[in-house]
This record gives C-alpha cells, structure tokens and sequence, in this order.
C-alpha cells in the first residue's frame, strides 16, 4: 500500500490514544514510545488498531522494527498489499 | 453519592441514566456522577423502580446525600423503603453490596451502625441517618459517630443534609443557575452551592461565577488539580495512620517471558498478554495463601476477604492516577481476566469506571517498570493494607544451577501494614507470587 494512504491511519490510530501528540514535530527516528509517553498497554492498543484498519498482521518478534515513525511506515508499505 | 475511594468526599451529579418510573435491575447504570477521578458510573445494588431523583444534574453534594429513591420490586407504593441508589460508602466484603430482603422498619432504612456507634450517638442526641458511614458498606463506625458531633479528625467528610420525615422531603434546597454560569463554574472547577445569586430570585448568573472565581484565587481550578489534593489526602493518610513496612524480592523472569511469548505468538493482536496481566494473576493468586494481606482494616478491625478485586493504579495522561479494581481476578481463566484487565484500563484513561470498581479493591498493584524503574516503595491506599509494586524488567547476572546467566529479572515490593502483618508473613506473599511466575502455566 502507499505511504500517503497508510499515514493517515497511523496518525488517527495514534492521536486516539494520545490526543496531545504533535505529530508534525515528531522526529521520524524518535523513539515512539517515550515520545509520546506510550506504555505496553497503549503499545498493544495502537496495534491492534493498525491490525484492524489495515488487516495486517504483525507477530510480536516484529515489535522491534516499529519503534519510530519511519520503521512503523516502512514495515506497514512492506506489509499491507491491498 | 456513594463513596468511590477513601480520598473522595463529594461528587457532582452529571446525568440521569434512568428516569422516575424506569424498571432498575440489581447493577445496572443509574446515573453518572463526575468525581476527582473522572465520570463513574453508579450502578444500582437493588432491583426495583426509579422513584424519584433527588439531586438535579451538575449538583456536587456530598458523600453519602441520598440521590434517588428506588421501590423494591413486589412493595406496594406505600410501603417502599428508600434506599440510595449507589453502593454505600466504603463498598466492601461484596462486590455489589445488597440490602437484606427482610423488611426493615423505615426508621433503620439503609442506616447501619456498629453498636458502639450506635451508644456515641444515643449519647449524643443524634440520629443515625445524619451520620456518614466510613465502615464497610457504609456502616457509621464509632470514630463516625464521635466526628458527627464536630470530632477533631482532619478527615471529616460533610454530613449530608439531615434527612426529614417522608421521602419526599428529603429534596436538597434547589439553586436557580443560568445555563451560562453552570458552564462557567464547571470550566472553573468551582461548587455552584457557594456562590451567592444575583439574578432574578437569587438565581446564580455567569458575573456571580466570575466573581466568586476572583474571590477564591485559590480555589482548585480544574479536575487534575481536584484529583491531586485528593491524592494528596488520601496518601497523608495513609502514612500518618499505617506504619508501612517494606520488602523486595528480586525474581527471574525467564520462564514467564518464554512462556508469554508462545502464547502471544500464536495469538492474533486483540488476544494478546501482556506482563502486567501475569501479575495481576500472580497477585490475587498468591494473597490467597496469606489472607491478611487481601484485606480492609476499619476501626481496630480486620476485614479479610473471601475474593480478591485486584486494584490496579492506572497513570493517566496529562497527569494523576486512579486505582480501579480488576474484580474477582482469582478466577476465571486468564484470557476473561486479561480482557477484563485491558477493559478496565481503557475505560480508565478514558474515565468511564462504575462504582463497582471503584474503592472495592482488596489489595492494589502499581507497576513503574515502563520507564526504567527498577523497584517500587508503594503507599497502601487506605483502608487495604498491603500494596505490590512491580519495577522493569532487567537484565541480571542470575546463579542458574552451577553458572551465572544473564536473566530478564523483575523486582517485586510489597508494602505492608505492620498493624495487621509483619515481614515474615509479607515475605512468603512475595516468595508466593515468585513461585507462580517460575511456573506460569499455574496461571
């Protein structure tokens, strides 16, 4: 899938579990989740909405690779095919 | 208003959820109060038909003011007894408290007093349904009954107003409030009840709200500030009155790990465990072995549990915490209790808890691991009396048979009230809870 489609689900996905996020000064190699103050629960709740919206599946050796913004939409364009 | 934590005195009524009339079934939603934690929902503890409401929308009154009156089921009209709708204060040995289904004469109605209590305020001249209860399902305590005459405990909670004869009486004085100025005082955290009107019939209008926001520069301003002077009070308590002692107990976490990571391997992400859900498992299961630990200690006295709400302290962006119960978190497989846990979570950050879960915890766990701490040195939360703190996972040089290995380790505290335990019986809840995550299949 396209990054322009996928960025928009990232970001709703996001804001809705830390509305006072600024995504647009988040820097793409920042660590996400002491950025936005994200603990395991609101981890796991960002990807399950990711799984949902975007049908992908992502098995939890794969957390690793989607610790900042760019490696989330790397992984996500590799992943969702539709 | 019932009582939804130590920490609260007063609540605001935000929404009827059911209307004079309306069949109310035993749990369900009657209405949503706004408390320094968030909106809670209260949940009837008796069936029967809403009556009538006795506190208008965006009124704050105290703990324990009577707020509907629900006919039981099979009462003829003129024979209901009124009872509160919403647990009463200190919710305690069950999780939705019930009144007996004898008849109770209307003079005892949903009024209950330990016999001591019960003397103070012969003594004293005083009736009972003047008097807020702290002990276990609202119950007036003797140290209630001294502070109902002007008691010196920093502590005191407002009387509600002294209920008159009749039900129908009991209706609090109603303030007349501009829409506007009822906005206004809210944005303001401000109590409508002490602003004196300048409208029309001594209705409060916004100037009256601006000025008495002026008046009060330091009156607290919004519902983050609210929550931490309740914080506040609540843990002043807490280490003025229990003498906390402290234990840690360093665990190896290797197998647990190995263990989570088969099982969410094969699950789809909604299914997923988290550590945390281990813990809570691990916590209700192992304060069964040392009973004093799953407990409430009220008036001299020790109330242990035969079930155990496992309260969790959910941090809360933007500031605070609350500390909602997982309820009966001893049983039922562990997937009902993770769903349970990552509901409540959720409904917490989003401050949708019910009364239910709120102050009915036995025993609570904090969990600070997330950003590196490594171990915790809790406050108990009045009036349980043992608190469990799980720090980070860390790597460790473990002695593993004959070698030292690096081993993923996590420090479990607890603290303890040395009033009802001491540290040898502390102790063996941690080597308990230990010995659950070295075989997390037991979970």
């Amino acid at each position: 899938m396209k990054l322009e489609n996928i960025r928009p689900v990232i970001s709703e996905s996001l804001l809705a579990i830390a509305p006072e996020a600024n995504l647009q000064t988040l820097s793409p190699d920042a660590n996400l989740r002491e950025e936005l103050d994200l603990d395991s629960m609101d981890f796991l709740n960002f990807l399950t909405a990711l799984h949902t919206k975007l049908h992908v599946e992502i098995p939890e050796s794969d957390y690793k690779l989607l610790a900042t913004m760019r490696g989330i939409e790397s992984y996500l364009v590799q992943k969702v095919t539709s | 208003m019932p009582s939804l934590g130590a920490d609260m005195q007063a609540g605001t009524l935000v929404v009827w959820r059911k209307q004079p009339g309306d069949q109310v079934g035993r749990g369900e939603i009657v209405a949503e109060v706004e408390t320094d934690k968030g909106i809670i929902e209260v949940e009837s503890f008796i069936a029967g038909t809403l009556e009538a409401q006795l506190v208008e929308p965006g009124t704050r009154v105290p703990v324990g003011t009577k707020l509907a009156i629900i006919g039981e089921m099979g009462n003829a009209p003129h024979t209901q007894r009124e009872q509160a709708a919403a647990a009463p204060a200190g919710a305690g040995s069950t999780p939705l408290p019930m009144p007996t289904s004898t008849p109770v004469p209307l003079q005892d109605s949903a009024v209950h007093a330990t016999p001591s209590a019960r003397r103070v305020l012969r003594e004293r001249g005083l009736a009972a349904d003047g008097v807020h209860g702290t002990g276990l399902h609202g119950v007036i305590t003797r140290a209630d009954a001294v502070q109902a005459r002007g008691g010196e405990s920093p502590y005191q909670v407002p009387a509600p107003p002294a209920p008159q004869a009749g039900a129908t009486s009991i209706q609090p004085p109603r303030v007349r409030v501009s829409p506007r100025a009822r906005r206004r005082a809210r944005e303001l955290g401000l109590s409508l009840s002490g602003i004196v009107g300048s409208g029309q019939d001594g209705a409060v209008v916004g100037s009256d709200v601006e000025r008495a926001a002026r008046e009060q520069p330091r009156a607290i301003s919004s519902t983050s500030s609210r929550m931490r002077s309740a914080i506040a009070q609540a843990m002043t308590r807490s280490k003025r009155e229990i003498p906390h002692y402290y234990l840690t107990h360093t665990v190896d976490l290797e197998p647990a790990l190995a263990w989570l990571g088969e099982q969410n391997e094969r699950r789809a992400l909604p299914d997923r465990l988290l550590l945390g859900i281990l813990f809570v498992r691990a916590v209700a299961l192992a304060v069964r072995q040392v009973p004093e630990l799953n407990a409430h200690y009220t008036e001299d006295t020790l109330h242990a549990f035969p079930y155990v709400h496992v309260g969790v302290a959910v941090s809360l962006r933007g500031g605070g915490l609350i500390a909602p119960a997982v309820l009966n978190a001893h049983e039922g497989s562990l997937d009902e209790l993770a769903r349970a846990f990552k509901d409540l979570v959720n409904r917490a950050r989003s401050g949708r808890v019910t009364s239910s879960e709120m102050g009915s915890a036995t025993i609570t766990i904090t969990s600070l691991g997330e950003r590196g701490v490594e171990s915790v040195f809790p406050v108990i939360v009045p009036p349980q009396v043992a608190m469990v703190g799980f720090g980070a996972v860390v790597q460790k040089p473990m002695v593993v048979g004959e070698a030292v290995l690096p081993r993923p380790t996590v420090t479990i505290s607890l603290a303890g009230d040395h009033r009802v335990s001491d540290g040898h019986r502390g102790g063996l809840f941690l080597s308990a809870i230990a010995a659950l995550l070295a075989e997390p299949a037991r979970l």
